[in-house]
């Protein structure tokens, strides 16, 4: 996948954090009204088939398990390659998502394609190391080949309210990634309120995020529309102040196809068109893409098959 | 701030396919009568007239046109019926209603295509809002039917007689069995006439309230234009007059009935201010906007067609509030992704076009969203005004359509005056992340109804109704038993 130039690196660099008093307040009431709007719009025929084909270009195809091995990611990339052969025409997805140790063994499987490594790097999914052993733990993913840092941010300090230490480490590891990109995860789970939400929102994007990511997928609850919405309104905010898009991914507890094509409606109705690639969105899921090509095959068809005609990774 | 060259770009790129809601469940006569006694009986004088689908401008049906014949027939029907209907026991009479409630919740998909098919409304709120909130009126009032002694305590209730009701084509079902379930509740029995643009669904109920085996009489409905509303409130028959519709109408039914012993509830226009402190949650608030002024195509008399947004925030309210807009699908309103339908009906957008021009007239910046419009049918796209003035004609008359005033305040009390500066009183809106500040706005807008932090909200408990020229009376609620009962001291 090919990046834009970064044009505001210096300026990154150079950011402060900005003052999160002036952060607008979230009404919790009202997100919830607007996300069951987006879930009333009827995608059918033609615009289901397209949106189906996008959320799967829009997979962060991820394993983070203890027990993964690296026969289990190289048969994860070979999935990520070969989708569902016998339906011709579709896509790829975005890239393959794994735990530092294994991103040699992913790019490898991966070989020239047009395919990301991302991974969860400064010690996820808890993040509670030493920024050290956060910034070791970087570089020795971006070393092995990594196009993509999926970090976390420390939660305990951001509630406690040491928002410059948060901030100061995202910069940090931000600088440790190089040309990588760098995906900030919010745990949202952990953070309790939307109105935290939108205020880690802003600190990540202005410490230097190229994505801003919901969840680890280790923590419940993991991505919610709700707090899809907040962090594209912050997404959309911040782009309107600095002429910087960033991107969004939200991760772990999306895995049918409907849901999937509510956060689409809702991207596209909060953000606009120029977002709906992978460029700018993703999904991190493991079991999303399968249930998208049992719908893409019922479009085709008319009838489910059973989930034993896809293969499982 | 938004810039020509970061502007969000909501018009190209992914689309939704049309997504119409089917019609092949529902049934359109091809003529209806009038219900009187229980029966469906052709009018006097054998005049019929159209009912169109203002999206399409096709002929739906053909309708009775009640004379006064036709109207002292059903005041007679509705006189008769009283005696029986009144002394029924309290329960059997609650039984019927919630009969009515039960039969409307399953038909729900035909009425809700119906009321969109003769009203030009969105099917996604004819199907989410109007129908599930008409069964409720009735499943509401079903509940007090026989706990009336306990509404009013110490007093002694009866009922009034024989309620003449005229209801407009904003919300026709809905505004139906807001009239209709506390009258019956109450022991009273009822003529009621739907507006003449939306006739379809009052005559469907008349189908369902003949299915629930009410006694003939006790709901008499007929159809008509104005002058068959005013025969209804002129009719000596008739011991009350429930009336939802325009201000100029209410003061003439309001002069008909000086001097004569009829109760009266009249639930008139409004010009609504939305206030928008600088302290709120803009995007929710905005949110709030939207469905304050564009649901219903603005067709809704406690709408906030005037927005007052704190001067510090005003130019990122307006920017998002035009990203929203443009998000907005104005087209056929059968399809499920639509958000604003059709105009009720061509009078109804000369008016509203007219406001356009006297807005951009008076120097206010229009701005419109660039939605594309079908060619048959009436449409307006979402209009909002902005640069006008506490003095122009846009920000005090009720204009009735998708087009939104905005002005900006510094201080609590300059909000305050200028919401309080228009002749109406319906409702307002309150928007900010501080408790005390909505406490203290709530006491100071002279409203009948002021949402904080949401709009548009509608509940069968709550009373609904108007200061100074938007009514007299409350509907809804314990509230609304009030104005069908008499109460007297034991």
């Amino acid at each position: 996948m090919r990046w834009k130039p970064r044009l505001l690196e210096m300026e990154l660099l150079s950011s402060k954090l900005p003052d999160l008093s002036k952060v607008p307040a979230v009404d919790e009431v009202g997100v919830n009204e607007r996300v069951a709007r987006f879930q009333t719009r009827s995608i059918k025929t033609a615009s289901k088939i397209e949106a189906l084909k996008l959320i799967l270009s829009m997979i962060d195809l991820t394993t983070l398990e203890g027990q993964d091995t690296p026969g289990k990611v190289r048969q994860l990339c070979q999935k990520a390659i070969h989708l569902h052969d016998a339906m011709p025409g579709l896509p790829h997805v975005a890239a393959v998502c794994v735990y530092p140790t294994m991103v040699a063994v992913a790019k490898r499987a991966l070989g020239d394609l047009d395919i990301n490594v991302a991974a969860v790097a400064t010690a996820f999914p808890s993040g509670q190391a030493p920024l050290s052993v956060k910034l070791d733990d970087t570089r020795m993913a971006v070393a092995d080949g990594a196009d993509e840092i999926d970090m976390v941010i420390s939660r305990g300090e951001f509630l406690s309210g040491n928002y410059s230490m948060v901030f100061d480490e995202i910069l940090a590891v931000k600088e440790a990634c190089g040309d990588a990109h760098l995906k900030v995860i919010l745990e949202t789970g952990e953070l309790g309120t939307l109105d935290r939400v939108r205020k880690a929102s802003e600190l990540a994007m202005h410490a230097g995020a190229d994505f801003i990511k919901t969840s680890t997928g280790k923590i419940q609850p993991a991505a919610t529309m709700q707090v899809t919405l907040v962090m594209l309104q912050a997404i959309r905010d911040y782009y309107y102040e600095t002429g910087r898009m960033v991107g969004m991914k939200p991760a772990g507890g999306i895995s049918t196809a409907k849901l999937a094509v509510h956060y689409l409606v809702m991207l596209r109705e909060t953000l606009g068109s120029a977002w709906m690639t992978p460029e700018w969105f993703r999904f991190g899921a493991s079991s999303l893409a399968n249930d998208v090509l049992m719908q893409l095959q019922k479009q085709a068809t008319g009838v489910y098959q059973s989930a034993d005609y896809f293969s499982k990774d | 701030m938004a810039t020509p060259e970061n502007k969000l770009a909501f018009d190209d790129g992914w689309q939704y396919s049309p997504a119409p809601e089917s019609t092949d469940h529902i049934k359109i006569k091809k003529k209806y009568d009038l219900f009187i006694g229980g029966e469906f009986i052709a009018p006097e004088k054998g005049k019929y007239f159209d009912t169109v689908n203002p999206a399409t401008e096709e002929t739906l049906s053909r309708v009775a046109m009640a004379s006064d014949v036709d109207v002292d027939k059903a005041v007679k029907a509705a006189r008769k019926a009283f005696p029986a209907w009144s002394r029924m026991k309290a329960s059997e009479r609650g039984k019927y209603i919630y009969r009515i409630a039960r039969i409307l919740q399953e038909r729900s998909r035909e009425f809700a295509a119906i009321e969109t098919l003769d009203g030009g409304k969105p099917i996604r709120e004819s199907r989410d809002v109007d129908i599930p909130l008409a069964a409720a009126h009735f499943f509401y009032y079903a509940g007090w039917a026989d706990k009336l002694e306990y509404a009013f305590p110490g007093r002694k209730v009866k009922p009034i007689g024989v309620a003449g009701q005229i209801i407009p084509w904003n919300f026709p079902l809905l505004m139906a069995s807001w009239k209709i379930a506390p009258a019956l509740a109450c022991g009273n029995t009822v003529v009621i006439k739907p507006a003449e643009t939306t006739p379809l669904t009052a005559m469907k109920l008349a189908e369902v309230i003949a299915d629930a085996g009410l006694p003939p009489g006790v709901v008499n409905i007929i159809t008509g234009a104005g002058a068959t509303g005013a025969a209804i409130v002129n009719h000596p028959g008739v011991d009350k007059i429930a009336f939802t519709g325009s201000t100029g109408v209410g003061r003439i039914i309001q002069k008909a009935l000086a001097g004569t012993n009829k109760k009266y509830t009249l639930e008139l226009g409004g010009k609504a201010a939305n206030i928008i402190f600088a302290d709120a949650a803009i995007d929710e608030a905005v949110e709030g906007i939207v469905n304050g002024i564009f649901f219903n195509q603005g067709h809704v008399c406690c709408a906030g067609s005037r927005l007052l947004v704190q001067e510090s925030v005003a130019a990122t309210v307006i920017q998002k509030l035009k990203d929203r807009m443009e998000t907005l699908i104005i087209g056929d309103p059968m399809d499920k992704n639509t958000d604003i339908g059709a105009i009720n009906s061509k009078e109804q957008l000369n008016t509203i076009k007219s406001y356009l021009k006297i807005g951009q007239e008076e120097g206010g910046e229009m701005f419109q969203t660039s939605c594309r419009v079908p060619k048959q049918g009436y449409w307006c796209r979402p209009t909002i005004f902005t640069g006008v003035a506490q003095s122009n004609r846009v920000v005090q008359e009720e204009i009735f359509g998708p087009v939104l005033a905005i002005q900006t305040f510094r201080t609590f009390d300059e909000a305050i005056a200028k919401a309080n500066n228009t002749p109406y009183g319906l409702s307002g809106g309150i928007w900010t992340d501080k408790g005390s500040k909505i406490f203290k706005m709530t006491q100071s807008i002279r409203a009948g109804v002021v949402w904080a932090n949401t709009f548009n909200k509608f509940d069968p408990t709550s009373p609904f109704g108007g200061y100074k020229e938007s009514g007299v009376g409350r509907e809804g609620g314990l509230h609304g038993l009030d104005a069908y009962l008499k109460l007297e001291n034991p």
